[in-house]
């Protein structure tokens, strides 16, 4: 079983915008793999004849009606956002200048 | 900004091929969002039509829009694809404030649609084949406002205003394979093809696919290639092309900028560029330094879509004439040639020509109204024909009128400046102008009389026979009335009174 490398901890956790200690990616390192390896052994015994799954439940097509339904007022949409202004979320810069 | 090289479009095709693959986006027209029952009227007030679950707010659930699902089979089996037995969702994982969830859901590598075709045609009649790779089910993003930069661009924004009413509504993207063999046609086969979607999409009823609305988007991938080579060269991907126009054009500049890069040695750099309405051209956005890394995977919230063959089947019963053999088919019917054809369609004139029938009107006035006057006020005023201040309705009413011979050709065109300059109906219209056809033979007969005292010359010549010069009188006569006299009236008149069989 390959081990997953401080490289690839790093990356995902640029990807999450997590800023990680070199400390912390060898800590995260050593856990993602015990973690890995674990959920790997499910394929040792899963033979071709077991589909993979994403859902523990045997349900398909649940779906609903095209009915519209009451949204929350903006001003409760809103209540939860650490700034706003007209009437809208705010979020700080997305991109600097070119 | 910087002026981009470009090399002659002749002599880029001189040397190579363009590939293109396009990628449409299409808003449905459903009441709610993919994924939860908030509305999705437009033009509601900022963060109104949202919900927990359309938020991302922690234990909410969603639950698949029925007729997401159905509209996304109709365009699948439109489009010729085979529809999967079997699909799911997947999230799609990303950092940007427009999704409050910190995720699209989409689909990945089981797409509701794939393996398709459509067969495009172009402005000389040659029908090009454009192979689907997919179309599958995902939701739009929320509509962010930048604000403190100089031109409300992202870049130098201080900070940026999100309004989640559009996150969640229901999108369809389809993708196609990569287009080869269009040569120099591939412009014309990138617009022909959009516009062929836009109205199959409007045929099956599942979207307006309005693109000056933002209901249909295009993001044009083009690639050059040395003639002979089969490899694919390096591609740019210019994104939100939001008309057939611009469809075309970004795709000429592209080959025209690839090209020059390409013959002064240069390398094209992977990236996607912005298209610029003013002057048809695009411009460098993000450089896709590796692959992006969306971390895809099987959306837990959201059961397996497995659409039971039996409605697929009724679902494909219940599909439209497609547009093109719609449109052969009422060519036919209409008799005209194929240039005829092709300009009530450039005109954006088939479905008010169609719904002009629909009130009454016969199809051959329907068209010369439409493809004349009409036509014309959109071209002076630059709007689409379908956004000239008459309706429908109205141009019927146009059309019965001269059919019943109340109206002349000319004072039908009165009429419609009329309701076009917002006079009221076209009867209102009517007797606020006093547009009537003069057909009463006293008030007609004075007028002939005092022609034929004017032109006596000419009278003599009807009189020996030369009929042909009754055309002065005629002409002399509804001078006099202001165009108001019914033209083959007068003409009786002027024969009549000059004792000569007409």
């Amino acid at each position: 079983m390959p081990g997953i490398t401080r490289e690839e901890v790093a990356h995902l956790g640029r990807l999450a915008r997590l800023e990680l200690s070199g400390d912390e990616l060898d800590h995260f390192a050593g856990q993602l793999d015990d973690i890995i390896g674990a959920v790997a052994r499910v394929s040792e015994v899963a033979g071709e004849d077991v589909p993979p799954t994403s859902h523990p439940l045997p349900l398909t097509n649940v779906m609903r009606p095209d009915t519209v339904r009451p949204s929350l007022t903006p001003q409760q949409a809103l209540s939860g956002a650490p700034a706003q202004e007209q009437q809208r979320f705010k979020v700080p810069q997305i991109l600097g200048e070119d | 900004m910087t002026v981009t090289d470009l090399l002659s479009y002749e002599d880029a095709l001189a040397s190579f091929d363009p590939v293109m693959g396009l990628e449409v986006h299409v808003e449905l027209g459903t009441r709610t969002k993919m994924f939860c029952g908030c509305s999705t009227e437009l033009g509601a007030e900022p963060n109104s039509q949202t919900c927990p679950t359309c938020l991302g707010l922690p234990g909410s659930l969603p639950v698949v829009n029925a007729v997401g699902v159905e509209s996304a089979i109709k365009i699948g089996l439109a489009l010729n694809c085979e529809i999967a037995e079997w699909c799911r969702f997947a999230r799609k994982n990303y950092f940007y404030p427009d999704m409050p969830k910190n995720f699209q859901t989409s689909q990945y590598d089981e797409p509701i649609a794939y393996n398709g075709y459509l067969d495009v045609q172009l402005e000389d009649g040659e029908v090009f084949r454009v192979q689907i790779e997919r179309a599958h089910m995902e939701e739009d993003t929320g509509k962010s406002t930048h604000v403190g930069g100089a031109t409300g661009r992202i870049h130098g924004a201080s900070h940026s205003l999100l309004d989640y009413n559009r996150a969640g509504i229901p999108l369809i993207e389809i993708v196609t394979k990569p287009i080869e063999g269009a040569g120099e046609r591939a412009p014309e086969v990138a617009r022909a093809y959009v516009a062929e979607l836009r109205e199959l999409i409007k045929a099956l009823g599942v979207s307006e696919a309005r693109m000056e609305m933002g209901q249909m988007r295009c993001d044009v991938n083009l690639s050059l290639r040395p003639h002979g080579r089969s490899t694919f060269g390096t591609r740019s991907e210019t994104k939100n092309v939001n008309s057939l126009r611009s469809v075309e054009r970004a795709a000429r500049f592209e080959i025209q900028r690839h090209a020059a890069v390409l013959t002064s040695g240069g390398t094209i750099v992977q990236e996607t560029r912005h298209f610029h309405e003013e002057d048809g051209s695009t411009t460098s956005g993000r450089i896709k330094e590796e692959a992006e890394d969306y971390r895809y995977f099987p959306e837990p919230d959201l059961v397996p879509v497995a659409p039971a063959r039996e409605w697929v089947e009724e679902l494909r019963g219940g599909l439209p004439e497609l547009p093109r053999l719609r449109r052969k088919r009422l060519q036919e019917e209409w008799g005209i040639a194929d240039h005829e054809m092709q300009s009530v369609l450039n005109a954006g004139a088939l479905d008010l020509i169609l719904a002009t029938m629909a009130e009454g009107a016969d199809a051959a006035s329907a068209r010369k109204w439409w493809m004349g006057e009409l036509a014309r006020h959109a071209n002076e005023t630059g709007a689409e024909l379908s956004a000239v201040p008459i309706t429908p309705a109205q141009v019927a009413r146009v059309a019965a009128l001269v059919a019943a011979g109340d109206l002349n050709d000319k004072l039908a065109r009165q009429v419609i400046e009329g309701v076009l300059a917002g006079e009221g109906e076209p009867d209102q219209v009517v007797d606020k102008r006093g547009l009537k056809v003069v057909s009463d033979d006293s008030a007609l007969g004075a007028a002939v009389d005092d022609a034929i005292a004017a032109n006596a010359a000419i009278a003599g010549k009807i009189r020996g026979g030369n009929l042909a010069a009754a055309g002065a009188l005629i002409g002399a006569v509804m001078k006099a009335t202001r165009g108001q006299a019914d033209a083959k009236r007068v003409r009786e008149l002027v024969l009549e009174k000059l004792g000569v069989q007409g």
